[in-house]
């Protein structure tokens, strides 16, 4: 089977001026469709630069990166737009939803982008985030939300598309712990219906939840390891789901 | 269209989050708009005025004023001559072979201190000929106009105009009959004329007519002409009329060449066209000042743009993040910039016509509104939000999304 994202010595250097910085050295390794990834490091290893490089935000300085079939390390602005838009999913730890725009609004975004008719926004919308169980909440603005709820329409928005991963950036990074672990239930109930899912994190906690985990360490991996399924259940016993 | 309908429902959410300060932003659009709209509505309100006025005069007129006359290589003041006479009014007249003309009028006006009773008023004293009111299109409300009878008997008798009636009697006395006296000279009132809607600079219906021998003789002691206004057949013939009084005069003056002519003529079209040309100008140079004030606002709008792009960079980054092009982005912050100038275009181009309207109250000139200048208006109003909203759009557009998305 190929993979859903293919990565081979990518290599990105940062310069200022005189000055290079290299932030990820020599990054290869595949993801299956199906896996629940969790990419970990301590700030500065590089794992955002990675998570950069996979939501095609940003283009690598040498080596090729292929998502879905689709070499995506040499394309122009307005196509990695459209990659963005079509095959991946963000979650980011900030939420990132527009500020007084209703949850349907806000969910509707990414199809609007892609040109898709109102109705059939707003049904989809719907269906969404009654999923992630905000059918109560449609209507309400993302300040009248508390923050794990936030995050669920973020999740919502981040499914519309039906996009080949899903990629969490520190996902529970900003919320309160009981309400970690739902939101952490809800990527559990989605890799278990088949969605890819990457997720960066620096809490080892968090990743247990993932089936397999990259560590990065000064831009290399420096460990590619299987969770077992005992591990994963006493983390998940732990936080009572 | 639902979508523009939903983008444009989105910009105005954004625009009016901070009221104040898009308020101040399409403030500038209003006042340059508003003042383009009142000073070019002012310009073409007095154009209008002065071309009623002079159309007022007569029509097919050519008047003929002394003047111009090299005596020694001194030029004497344009109209303040003496080289037209009552004679040469009367030959102009009788002359058989000039048969493009219709009516002569010889006139000879001054101001003047003029008294009634406890009440005075300096204005226009015009002797005439009974032609005067034919070629001058004067119509009697009361009583009658110089006749031929008061011209040859030095008659002092006086026709006012509804102004000079108001200045000179109290409300409810009939003027007809009563005295006035210009000059230490007792006059008869006999007749007044019917209003013709007077303006501010040059009011027609201030004005006192009397015999034109009685001015020249009795009241003023001048043997020349002022004016000699000259009615011709109809308007085809103006400028053949006014050929054959130009070299009817010469011959007259013994002039050979007509470049040292004691007189001018000029065609009510003359007349005319030099008032609608000057005023075109000042109405030009007055639209140009307020059009500056417009400029000011333009980049009062680009300069809050550029504010809010920097302030919404977070917002750019995720729209970009969830697959927004460069053009979608260009877009939202274009419509942005158009819907402030827009607005700011409408309700400047509402205050300039109440501006326009209330001056014209004020300074008694017809009000009038151009539809043209109503839609440049708002098209210019457009064309200043996309000029000045571009580059702050395109700056949108180009962020990176990791940049953005990273701002804080």
């Amino acid at each position: 089977m190929k993979p859903i994202i293919s990565v081979s010595h990518i290599r990105k250097v940062y310069k200022m001026g005189e000055l290079e910085t290299v932030a990820l050295d020599d990054i290869s390794f595949e993801v299956q469709k199906g896996e629940f990834v969790a990419i970990m490091g301590p700030s500065g290893s590089g794992k955002s630069t990675l998570m950069h490089i996979l939501g095609a935000l940003d283009l690598p300085t040498s080596g090729d990166y292929v998502l879905d079939g689709q070499n995506v390390s040499k394309l122009s602005d307005d196509d990695l737009a459209t990659v963005r838009n079509q095959k991946i999913g963000f979650i980011f730890q900030a939420f990132n939803l527009l500020p007084r725009t209703s949850s349907i609004k806000n969910v509707s975004l990414p199809m609007r982008y892609a040109g898709i008719p109102q109705e059939k926004r707003e049904a989809t919308a719907k269906k969404y985030l009654e999923m992630v169980g905000l059918g109560h909440r449609l209507y309400h603005t993302s300040n009248q939300l508390s923050g794990g709820q936030q995050q669920r329409v973020a999740i919502a928005r981040g499914l519309v598309m039906n996009p080949a991963i899903l990629l969490a950036d520190e996902p529970t990074g900003n919320i309160a712990s009981n309400q970690a672990s739902e939101i952490m239930g809800i990527f559990q109930k989605l890799n278990d219906d088949g969605h890819t899912v990457v997720m960066i994190t620096h809490e080892p906690d968090i990743a247990a939840h993932a089936k397999r985990v990259l560590v990065i360490k000064d831009g290399n991996i420096v460990e590619d390891k299987k969770n077992t399924k005992q591990t994963r259940a006493k983390y998940i016993a732990n936080q009572d789901i | 269209m639902k979508d523009v309908l939903e983008l444009i429902r989105e910009c105005f959410g954004s625009l009016t989050l901070n009221k104040l300060r898009t308020g101040l932003a399409v403030l500038g659009i209003v006042i340059g708009i508003g003042s383009v709209i009142a000073l070019i509505s002012l310009g073409q309100s007095s154009q209008k005025s002065i071309e009623n006025s002079i159309q007022s005069l007569g029509s097919n007129l050519l008047t003929v004023i002394p003047g111009s006359a090299n005596t020694g290589g001194v030029r004497g003041a344009l109209g303040a001559g003496t080289t037209l006479t009552l004679d040469d009014a009367l030959a102009l007249q009788k002359d058989a072979s000039i048969t493009t003309i219709a009516n002569v009028s010889p006139e000879f006006s001054r101001r003047s201190q003029v008294t009634a009773g406890a009440n005075n008023t300096n204005t226009q004293i015009t002797g005439v000929y009974p032609q005067y009111a034919d070629v001058h299109k004067v119509v009697l409300e009361t009583g009658s106009f110089v006749s031929e009878s008061d011209v040859n008997a030095l008659a002092k008798v006086a026709v006012l105009g509804p102004t000079a009636v108001t200045n000179l009697f109290d409300e409810g006395v009939d003027p007809l009959g009563q005295k006035i006296r210009i000059s230490g000279q007792l006059l008869t009132v006999i007749g007044v004329t019917e209003a013709k809607g007077g303006n501010g600079f040059n009011n027609p219906d201030d004005a006192i007519y009397i015999p034109l021998s009685t001015a020249q003789k009795i009241i003023f002691g001048s043997t020349s002409l002022s004016t000699l206004s000259v009615e011709a057949k109809n308007a085809d013939v103006m400028t053949t009329a006014q050929d054959d009084i130009g070299y009817f005069l010469l011959a007259r003056h013994k002039i050979d060449d007509p470049a040292s002519a004691d007189f001018s003529i000029f065609s009510q079209n003359d007349i005319l066209n030099t008032a609608s040309s000057v005023t075109g100008i000042f109405t030009t140079l007055l639209g140009g000042i307020a059009a500056i004030s417009l400029l000011v606002g333009g980049i009062g709008i680009m300069n809050i743009m550029l504010v809010t792009v920097t302030e919404r960079t977070r917002e750019i980054g995720l729209r970009k993040a969830l697959g927004a092009k460069k053009n979608i982005i260009v877009t939202q912050f274009l419509t942005e910039a158009v819907i402030l100038t827009v607005v700011g275009g409408v309700i400047g181009m509402m205050l300039g016509i109440a501006i326009s309207f209330a001056l014209a109250k004020i300074i008694n000139i017809p009000f009038t509104v151009s539809p043209t200048s109503v839609l440049l208006s708002i098209g210019v109003s457009g064309g200043i939000g996309i000029l000045f909203g571009w580059y702050p759009a395109r700056t949108a557009a180009g962020l990176q999304p990791i940049e953005a998305l990273r701002y804080e």
